[in-house]
């Protein structure tokens, strides 16, 4: 046996039922399961061989997370360095700087959750579910890298506890618990959240180089006057199509890289974790939609400058593509029948897309989006075995009949 | 087009129930099977779809100060009858609930044994009233009535038939004890409208 396992198990009976620690129990527990593959089995019916439990399941997003992750402290960094000093300052030390930045952020998210998990699980004898592993992760990626601490905590416990302990913990929620716990901030405190001078981590604002104005791309290409070319305002502020896709430059956290969130999608569709449907019909959503936007739109002097954006800068900027491959993927929020994850994906980005054309009060719609469709996906979800078990039955009958 | 954006208006944008909370009583009660819920949306958006409109002719014909000068009578064209409004619409209400429940009694028996108790419910539905004094309040001319009328019945279904499937999946949850049954239904309500807040400042 291992000796890690040895001194673990050495401490059992103090959790067991009539130890001094039993209250702790899912603590012990989760542990124990979380550095070795526990040894109970499944006892109803049916049994899936399968060495993937939820465990290892949650732990695979978090390894595709991973690049966004190191991206995202290494662009928080650089985009430090580049707004003070306006030069380069070398590899290590923007990732250095970005860490410095994004790790406390990481830590709070994660010990303020933790705690609620904690205590729910405690308190309701459930026990401590990974899925917290990676809400407790996603939720950070999606913040500017400038937002105060005690702003992550409060977001988090909403998250964790409106958005699901209060459900009864994984498996049960209706909305995802990190997308739920960023909306809650956003309209509690859109100071720090939104708008242009959040993205960039400085320790004061007027810091700032010269030139230097910290908006994101998306917010750039809304802020475009009627009428004008909405691609001169993105080269003017230094956002080009190659800049968006590698993703140095303002944003979320986690979001900014294209390149980081697609080898985070490639490692979940092929460890067939994040429901590639889901992902293909959401970007077939903004595809379409944005295409379609472009050709009602697209010449007319007058009209709306975003009309004019084909449809692959709808996919890079912003948080679209972080938000279709690690959010919309969310199994439990998600819809769950086939059919009905192509709609629920297609409707995301259509409605991404909507969203960012139409909606002045946002920069972004992703999020939203995404959260609405958490709203209908059981609707979704219902409709599509309702029309199933219809054609079921009409072929049924059409046997009787012969 | 300005019909087509009043209708998006009304479905999403300014959804009767979850942005101005009308309608909740029932929206709670009646959202616990996904069926009745269907049933009772339905009847809600053919209820709001007549009386709305019906509501915008008697203020028209009848109840606006000077509205009764098509009768030719001095007298009766002097009056301002504005006062009445409440009273007129709640009984028109009433009055139309039970005229369609005869008539889907009399010639759509399967739509009438589906809806059941849910359309008598709809006398005291505050949607319902609701309807008729914001068309009152926005000035409506008779076809945004029309689209208003049938529009705001569609969004109190789509968000009543959300919640219905919501609370399907709900059942197979491990909820509290003390949140259980309407405690969650609220907590999902307050979400649901927050998500609904994607189109709150859409100009159309």
């Amino acid at each position: 046996m291992h000796p890690l396992l040895k001194a673990i198990q050495k401490t059992k009976p103090k959790y067991e039922e009539g130890g001094p620690l039993h209250k702790l129990w899912p603590v012990y527990e989760a542990g124990e399961t979380f550095l070795f593959t526990p040894d109970t089995v499944t006892s109803g019916a049916p049994h899936v061989r399968d060495p993937l439990d939820i465990k290892r399941y949650m732990i695979t997003v978090l390894y595709a997370l991973i690049p966004c992750i190191l991206f995202g402290m290494y662009n928080a960094g650089y985009q430090l360095n580049h707004a003070t000093a306006g030069a380069d300052t070398g590899f290590w030390n923007n990732l250095w700087q970005g860490a410095l930045r994004v790790m406390p952020i990481i830590i709070t998210s994660y010990a303020a959750g933790g705690f609620w998990e904690v205590l729910f699980a405690s308190v309701r004898k459930h026990e401590i579910n990974e899925g917290f592993l990676i809400t407790g992760i996603l939720f950070p990626l999606t913040l500017p890298p400038t937002i105060p601490l005690w702003q992550v905590a409060l977001g988090i416990s909403f998250g964790v506890v409106i958005g699901k302990e209060i459900f009864g913990g994984v498996g049960f929620n209706v909305l995802n618990p990190a997308l739920t716990a960023r909306c809650f901030l956003y309209f509690a405190y859109p100071g720090q959240i939104s708008g242009d001078k959040v993205w960039i981590a400085t320790p004061v604002a007027e810091k700032l180089a010269d030139g230097f104005s910290g908006a994101t791309a998306l917010s750039v290409a809304k802020a475009a006057p009627a009428g004008s070319n909405v691609f001169e305002h993105l080269a003017q502020a230094g956002h080009t199509l190659k800049s968006m896709v590698i993703g140095l430059e303002g944003g979320s956290i986690g979001e900014t890289s294209s390149i980081a969130v697609l080898v985070g999608a490639v490692l979940l569709i092929v460890a067939g974790v994040g429901a590639w449907r889901i992902m293909a019909g959401g970007v077939l959503g903004v595809t379409v939609i944005g295409s379609l936007v472009n050709l009602i739109g697209g010449p007319a002097a007058h009209a709306n400058p975003m009309f004019a954006l084909p449809f692959w800068y709808d996919l890079v900027m912003g948080g679209a593509l972080f938000g279709i491959v690690f959010m919309a993927t969310d199994p439990v929020s998600a819809a769950a029948t086939n059919a009905g994850k192509w709609i629920y994906g297609f409707l995301i980005g259509a409605l991404t897309v909507v969203i960012r054309m139409f909606n002045p009060a946002y920069p972004a719609g992703n999020m939203l989006a995404i959260l609405f469709m958490n709203v209908m996906a059981p609707l979704i979800d219902y409709i599509v075995l309702q029309v199933h078990i219809r054609g079921r039955r009409k072929y049924l009958e059409s046997f009787a009949r012969a | 087009m300005d019909l087509l954006s009043l209708a998006v208006r009304s479905i999403f944008i300014e959804n009767i129930l979850l942005s101005t909370f009308l309608g909740m009583c029932s929206f709670l009660a009646i959202s616990k099977r996904i069926e009745t819920a269907i049933g009772l949306g339905v009847a809600v958006t053919l209820v709001q779809f007549i009386t709305v409109p019906v509501n915008w002719a008697l203020k028209h014909f009848f109840l606006d100060p000077g509205a009764l000068a098509w009768t030719g009578v001095p007298a009766l064209a002097a009056l301002d009858l504005s006062f009445l409004n409440f009273i007129v619409f709640i009984a028109t209400i009433a009055a139309l609930v039970q005229l369609v429940e005869m008539l889907l009694d009399r010639y759509f028996p399967p739509l009438y044994q589906a809806l059941g108790i849910f359309l008598p419910l709809i006398t005291v539905n505050c949607a319902i009233l609701g309807g008729s004094l914001f068309m009152v309040e926005r000035q409506y001319t008779f076809p945004e009535t029309l689209v208003y009328g049938f529009a705001s019945g569609a969004g109190w279904a789509l968000a009543i038939i959300a919640m219905g499937a919501i609370r399907k999946k709900l059942r197979y949850s491990n909820i509290p004890p003390g949140l259980r049954g309407l405690g969650i239904t609220m907590i999902v309500t307050g979400l649901m409208a927050m998500t609904f807040m994607l189109f709150s400042g859409i100009n159309l």
